[in-house]
Protein backbone atom coordinates (compact mmCIF):
# COMPACT_ATOMS: atom_id res chain seq x y z
CA UNK A 1 0.00 0.00 0.00
CA UNK A 2 3.18 2.28 0.87
CA UNK A 3 4.45 2.81 -2.54
CA UNK A 4 1.20 2.63 -4.86
CA UNK A 5 0.50 6.00 -6.17
CA UNK A 6 -3.03 7.77 -5.95
CA UNK A 7 -4.25 10.65 -7.75
CA UNK A 8 -5.89 12.03 -4.87
CA UNK A 9 -6.99 10.94 -0.99
CA UNK A 10 -10.51 9.37 -2.13
CA UNK A 11 -8.50 7.05 -4.56
CA UNK A 12 -6.06 5.91 -1.81
CA UNK A 13 -8.96 5.50 0.37
CA UNK A 14 -10.76 3.31 -1.67
CA UNK A 15 -8.44 1.11 -2.30
CA UNK A 16 -7.63 0.66 1.33
CA UNK A 17 -11.69 -0.32 1.61
CA UNK A 18 -10.45 -2.69 -1.52
CA UNK A 19 -7.23 -4.36 0.03
CA UNK A 20 -9.00 -4.72 3.46
CA UNK A 21 -11.83 -6.52 2.18
CA UNK A 22 -10.58 -8.52 0.02
CA UNK A 23 -8.71 -9.87 3.30
CA UNK A 24 -11.94 -10.37 4.87
CA UNK A 25 -13.41 -12.01 1.96
CA UNK A 26 -10.07 -14.59 1.68
CA UNK A 27 -10.06 -15.39 5.82
CA UNK A 28 -14.08 -15.98 5.47
CA UNK A 29 -14.05 -18.10 2.17
CA UNK A 30 -10.72 -20.16 4.83
CA UNK A 31 -12.85 -19.73 7.83
CA UNK A 32 -16.31 -22.03 5.93
CA UNK A 33 -13.74 -24.78 5.52
CA UNK A 34 -11.65 -24.74 8.77
CA UNK A 35 -14.53 -23.26 11.28
CA UNK A 36 -12.35 -24.14 14.46
CA UNK A 37 -9.02 -22.59 13.27
CA UNK A 38 -8.47 -19.67 16.34
CA UNK A 39 -5.74 -18.05 14.33
CA UNK A 40 -7.38 -17.36 11.61
CA UNK A 41 -10.71 -16.13 13.70
CA UNK A 42 -7.94 -13.82 15.12
CA UNK A 43 -6.86 -12.32 11.61
CA UNK A 44 -10.79 -11.68 10.60
CA UNK A 45 -11.70 -9.90 14.07
CA UNK A 46 -8.93 -8.31 13.25
CA UNK A 47 -9.24 -7.09 9.52
CA UNK A 48 -13.02 -7.01 9.60
CA UNK A 49 -12.61 -4.23 12.10
CA UNK A 50 -10.42 -2.66 10.07
CA UNK A 51 -12.76 -2.96 6.81
CA UNK A 52 -15.50 -1.93 8.36
CA UNK A 53 -13.65 1.58 9.80
CA UNK A 54 -12.01 1.83 6.09
CA UNK A 55 -15.65 1.78 4.58
CA UNK A 56 -17.21 4.39 6.91
CA UNK A 57 -14.76 6.58 6.53
CA UNK A 58 -14.88 6.54 2.36
CA UNK A 59 -18.92 6.68 3.05
CA UNK A 60 -18.78 9.75 5.76
CA UNK A 61 -16.37 11.69 3.20
CA UNK A 62 -16.84 10.58 -0.69
CA UNK A 63 -19.77 8.45 -1.26
CA UNK A 64 -22.04 5.93 0.72
CA UNK A 65 -20.93 1.57 -0.04
CA UNK A 66 -23.80 0.51 1.04
CA UNK A 67 -27.39 1.62 1.70
CA UNK A 68 -26.64 1.45 5.82
CA UNK A 69 -23.84 3.65 5.22
CA UNK A 70 -25.96 6.29 3.78
CA UNK A 71 -26.31 8.85 6.42
CA UNK A 72 -29.56 11.15 4.94
CA UNK A 73 -29.83 13.60 8.49
CA UNK A 74 -27.47 16.36 6.03
CA UNK A 75 -28.06 15.89 2.73
CA UNK A 76 -30.74 17.20 1.06
CA UNK A 77 -30.69 14.80 -1.88
CA UNK A 78 -30.19 11.07 -2.36
CA UNK A 79 -26.53 10.40 -2.45
CA UNK A 80 -26.87 6.89 -2.80
CA UNK A 81 -28.34 7.16 -6.41
CA UNK A 82 -26.53 10.24 -7.18
CA UNK A 83 -22.87 8.53 -6.86
CA UNK A 84 -21.17 7.60 -9.26
CA UNK A 85 -21.76 3.24 -10.42
CA UNK A 86 -18.31 1.31 -9.80
CA UNK A 87 -18.15 0.47 -13.47
CA UNK A 88 -17.82 4.33 -14.53
CA UNK A 89 -14.27 3.87 -14.32
CA UNK A 90 -11.93 6.63 -12.76
CA UNK A 91 -11.80 6.75 -8.87
CA UNK A 92 -13.06 2.68 -8.34
CA UNK B 1 -30.97 -11.74 0.60
CA UNK B 2 -28.04 -9.70 -0.28
CA UNK B 3 -26.63 -6.34 0.05
CA UNK B 4 -25.23 -4.66 -2.77
CA UNK B 5 -21.49 -2.32 -1.94
CA UNK B 6 -20.71 -0.01 -4.50
CA UNK B 7 -17.43 -0.68 -5.82
CA UNK B 8 -15.91 -3.34 -7.45
CA UNK B 9 -14.22 -6.75 -6.11
CA UNK B 10 -10.68 -5.41 -7.91
CA UNK B 11 -10.26 -1.74 -10.03
CA UNK B 12 -11.25 -1.58 -13.35
CA UNK B 13 -9.83 1.47 -15.09
CA UNK B 14 -9.30 1.35 -19.16
CA UNK B 15 -8.57 3.80 -20.98
CA UNK B 16 -8.31 2.17 -24.82
CA UNK B 17 -11.45 1.18 -26.49
CA UNK B 18 -10.91 -2.85 -28.36
CA UNK B 19 -13.76 -4.39 -29.67
CA UNK B 20 -12.21 -7.84 -30.66
CA UNK B 21 -11.06 -8.16 -26.90
CA UNK B 22 -14.49 -7.15 -25.53
CA UNK B 23 -15.85 -10.05 -27.77
CA UNK B 24 -13.82 -12.41 -26.30
CA UNK B 25 -14.09 -10.86 -22.59
CA UNK B 26 -17.99 -11.60 -22.75
CA UNK B 27 -17.62 -15.06 -23.00
CA UNK B 28 -16.82 -15.23 -19.47
CA UNK B 29 -20.40 -12.88 -18.67
CA UNK B 30 -22.11 -15.46 -20.27
CA UNK B 31 -20.11 -18.29 -21.41
CA UNK B 32 -19.77 -22.09 -21.09
CA UNK B 33 -17.19 -21.03 -18.17
CA UNK B 34 -18.27 -17.86 -17.20
CA UNK B 35 -19.05 -16.08 -13.99
CA UNK B 36 -22.94 -16.01 -14.25
CA UNK B 37 -23.07 -19.83 -14.86
CA UNK B 38 -20.45 -20.11 -11.44
CA UNK B 39 -22.67 -17.54 -9.34
CA UNK B 40 -26.07 -19.74 -10.78
CA UNK B 41 -24.35 -23.06 -10.37
CA UNK B 42 -23.17 -22.37 -6.47
CA UNK B 43 -26.24 -20.56 -5.19
CA UNK B 44 -28.63 -23.23 -6.14
CA UNK B 45 -26.93 -26.44 -5.05
CA UNK B 46 -26.65 -24.97 -1.49
CA UNK B 47 -30.32 -25.86 -0.63
CA UNK B 48 -28.95 -29.54 -1.01
CA UNK B 49 -25.99 -29.57 1.13
CA UNK B 50 -26.25 -31.64 4.32
CA UNK B 51 -23.53 -29.64 5.95
CA UNK B 52 -23.36 -26.23 7.35
CA UNK B 53 -19.68 -26.09 6.43
CA UNK B 54 -20.78 -26.95 2.16
CA UNK B 55 -23.86 -24.42 2.60
CA UNK B 56 -21.91 -21.72 3.74
CA UNK B 57 -18.73 -22.13 1.41
CA UNK B 58 -21.37 -22.31 -1.67
CA UNK B 59 -23.05 -19.22 -0.78
CA UNK B 60 -20.22 -17.19 -0.03
CA UNK B 61 -18.11 -18.26 -3.54
CA UNK B 62 -21.39 -18.17 -5.41
CA UNK B 63 -21.61 -14.20 -4.03
CA UNK B 64 -18.15 -13.42 -4.85
CA UNK B 65 -18.84 -15.03 -8.24
CA UNK B 66 -21.68 -12.26 -8.38
CA UNK B 67 -18.97 -9.84 -7.84
CA UNK B 68 -16.85 -11.54 -10.53
CA UNK B 69 -19.98 -11.36 -13.44
CA UNK B 70 -19.54 -7.34 -12.74
CA UNK B 71 -16.43 -6.94 -13.10
CA UNK B 72 -16.19 -8.48 -16.09
CA UNK B 73 -19.11 -6.49 -17.07
CA UNK B 74 -17.57 -3.55 -16.26
CA UNK B 75 -14.47 -4.68 -18.20
CA UNK B 76 -16.68 -5.00 -21.77
CA UNK B 77 -18.78 -2.00 -21.14
CA UNK B 78 -15.35 0.18 -20.89
CA UNK B 79 -13.76 -1.32 -23.79
CA UNK B 80 -16.93 -0.86 -25.86
CA UNK B 81 -18.80 2.43 -24.90
CA UNK B 82 -16.82 4.60 -26.70
CA UNK B 83 -16.60 2.63 -30.01
CA UNK B 84 -16.56 4.47 -33.01
CA UNK B 85 -18.48 3.29 -36.40
CA UNK B 86 -15.57 2.83 -37.96
CA UNK B 87 -14.39 0.53 -35.13
CA UNK B 88 -17.19 -1.14 -35.01
CA UNK B 89 -17.50 -1.90 -38.68
CA UNK B 90 -14.50 -2.78 -39.30
CA UNK B 91 -13.87 -5.48 -36.14
CA UNK B 92 -15.86 -8.78 -35.32
CA UNK B 93 -18.18 -6.76 -32.75
CA UNK B 94 -20.44 -5.60 -35.58
CA UNK B 95 -22.92 -9.22 -35.11
CA UNK B 96 -23.06 -8.34 -31.23
CA UNK B 97 -23.75 -4.63 -32.20
CA UNK B 98 -26.72 -5.26 -34.49
CA UNK B 99 -28.57 -7.10 -31.66
CA UNK B 100 -27.01 -5.17 -28.92
CA UNK B 101 -25.69 -2.01 -29.43
CA UNK B 102 -23.25 -1.90 -26.80
CA UNK B 103 -25.57 -3.31 -23.92
CA UNK B 104 -24.03 -5.68 -21.82
CA UNK B 105 -26.10 -9.20 -22.83
CA UNK B 106 -24.88 -13.03 -21.44
CA UNK B 107 -23.08 -14.91 -24.53
CA UNK B 108 -20.19 -16.78 -25.37
CA UNK B 109 -17.19 -15.27 -27.22
CA UNK B 110 -18.87 -17.53 -30.21
CA UNK B 111 -22.26 -15.62 -29.70
CA UNK B 112 -24.36 -18.79 -28.25
CA UNK B 113 -26.65 -16.80 -25.08
CA UNK B 114 -26.24 -17.89 -22.07
CA UNK B 115 -27.90 -21.46 -20.96
CA UNK B 116 -28.68 -22.75 -17.50
CA UNK B 117 -27.62 -26.12 -19.07
CA UNK B 118 -23.77 -25.34 -18.53
CA UNK B 119 -24.23 -26.39 -14.97
CA UNK B 120 -25.91 -28.89 -12.89
CA UNK B 121 -27.54 -28.45 -9.50
CA UNK B 122 -27.71 -32.63 -9.01
CA UNK B 123 -28.67 -32.63 -5.75
CA UNK B 124 -26.00 -34.80 -4.56
CA UNK B 125 -23.30 -32.90 -2.83
CA UNK B 126 -20.60 -34.79 -3.72
CA UNK B 127 -21.32 -34.75 -7.12
CA UNK B 128 -21.95 -31.43 -7.12
CA UNK B 129 -18.57 -30.59 -5.44
CA UNK B 130 -16.61 -32.75 -8.01
CA UNK B 131 -18.68 -29.91 -10.63
CA UNK B 132 -17.66 -27.27 -8.83
CA UNK B 133 -13.71 -27.71 -9.10
CA UNK B 134 -14.56 -28.77 -12.49
CA UNK B 135 -15.71 -25.33 -13.20
CA UNK B 136 -13.11 -23.45 -11.09
CA UNK B 137 -10.71 -25.27 -13.67
CA UNK B 138 -12.37 -24.90 -16.66
CA UNK B 139 -12.49 -21.09 -15.73
CA UNK B 140 -8.93 -20.61 -14.91
CA UNK B 141 -8.15 -21.82 -18.18
CA UNK B 142 -10.56 -19.25 -20.21
CA UNK B 143 -8.46 -16.63 -18.00
CA UNK B 144 -5.45 -18.28 -19.31
CA UNK B 145 -6.90 -18.49 -23.13
CA UNK B 146 -7.94 -14.20 -22.06
CA UNK B 147 -4.26 -14.03 -20.95
CA UNK B 148 -2.68 -15.34 -23.94
CA UNK B 149 -5.07 -13.17 -26.53
CA UNK B 150 -4.51 -9.68 -24.45
CA UNK B 151 -1.90 -7.36 -24.00
CA UNK B 152 -3.21 -4.19 -22.79
CA UNK B 153 -2.13 -4.15 -18.45
CA UNK B 154 -5.31 -2.43 -18.02
CA UNK B 155 -7.39 -5.32 -18.81
CA UNK B 156 -4.90 -7.55 -18.16
CA UNK B 157 -4.66 -6.89 -14.46
CA UNK B 158 -8.42 -7.60 -13.56
CA UNK B 159 -8.38 -10.63 -15.41
CA UNK B 160 -5.32 -12.01 -13.83
CA UNK B 161 -7.13 -11.33 -10.51
CA UNK B 162 -9.52 -13.12 -11.87
CA UNK B 163 -7.80 -16.37 -12.78
CA UNK B 164 -6.63 -15.90 -9.27
CA UNK B 165 -10.10 -16.57 -7.33
CA UNK B 166 -10.67 -19.20 -9.50
CA UNK B 167 -7.05 -21.29 -8.15
CA UNK B 168 -8.59 -20.11 -4.54
CA UNK B 169 -12.02 -21.26 -4.95
CA UNK B 170 -10.82 -24.86 -6.20
CA UNK B 171 -9.12 -25.32 -3.38
CA UNK B 172 -11.53 -24.79 -1.17
CA UNK B 173 -14.22 -26.60 -2.32
CA UNK B 174 -11.73 -29.55 -2.51
CA UNK B 175 -11.06 -29.37 1.41
CA UNK B 176 -15.20 -29.06 1.20
CA UNK B 177 -15.10 -32.36 -0.63
CA UNK B 178 -12.51 -34.07 1.17
CA UNK B 179 -13.32 -37.01 3.17
CA UNK B 180 -12.88 -36.32 6.35
CA UNK B 181 -14.31 -32.89 5.61
CA UNK B 182 -17.72 -33.63 4.93
CA UNK B 183 -18.15 -37.55 3.55
CA UNK B 184 -16.92 -39.02 6.66
CA UNK B 185 -19.82 -38.19 8.66
CA UNK B 186 -22.26 -40.32 6.72
CA UNK B 187 -21.83 -43.42 4.64
CA UNK B 188 -22.59 -42.42 0.79
CA UNK B 189 -26.10 -44.47 1.63
CA UNK B 190 -27.35 -42.67 4.76
CA UNK B 191 -26.15 -39.51 2.65
CA UNK B 192 -28.42 -40.10 -0.47
CA UNK B 193 -31.79 -40.57 1.98
CA UNK B 194 -31.62 -36.97 3.12
CA UNK B 195 -31.13 -34.85 0.64
CA UNK B 196 -33.90 -32.25 1.36
CA UNK B 197 -35.14 -33.23 4.66
CA UNK B 198 -33.91 -32.30 8.04
CA UNK B 199 -33.86 -35.54 10.13
CA UNK B 200 -32.37 -37.22 13.00
CA UNK B 201 -29.06 -37.68 11.00
CA UNK B 202 -28.84 -33.83 10.11
CA UNK B 203 -28.91 -32.38 13.47
CA UNK B 204 -26.51 -35.38 14.62
CA UNK B 205 -23.78 -34.15 11.72
CA UNK B 206 -23.88 -30.85 13.82
CA UNK B 207 -23.17 -32.39 17.29
CA UNK B 208 -20.34 -31.08 18.73
CA UNK B 209 -18.61 -34.85 18.89
CA UNK B 210 -19.04 -35.48 15.10
CA UNK B 211 -16.87 -32.61 14.56
CA UNK B 212 -13.56 -34.57 15.06
CA UNK B 213 -13.57 -34.73 11.34
CA UNK B 214 -13.13 -30.88 11.05
CA UNK B 215 -9.67 -31.04 14.01
CA UNK B 216 -8.61 -33.32 11.18
CA UNK B 217 -8.48 -30.36 8.88
CA UNK B 218 -7.41 -28.20 11.00
CA UNK B 219 -4.13 -30.78 11.85
CA UNK B 220 -3.53 -30.73 7.66
CA UNK B 221 -3.19 -27.00 7.32
CA UNK B 222 0.27 -25.85 6.62
CA UNK B 223 1.95 -24.21 10.52
CA UNK B 224 2.47 -20.24 10.24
Amino acid sequence: MMNMQFANEQEKLLHDVGVLSFVVTELSLYLDTHPNDRNALEYFRHYNRMANQARQEYSAKYAPLTISCVDASDCSNWQWALTPMPWEGGCN
Amino acid sequence: MWNYEKRLEFPVNIKESNADIAQVIISQYGGPDGEMGASMRYLSQRYAAPYREVAGILTDIGTEELAHLEMVATIVHQLTKDLSMEQIEASGFRNYYVDHTVGIWPQAAGGVPFNACEFQSKGDIITDLMEDMAAEQKARSTYDNILRLVHDPDVCEPIKFLRMREVVHFQRFGEANREDCSKAKHTIQSLRRIPTRPSKLWTSAFAPKERTCLDFCRACVPAR
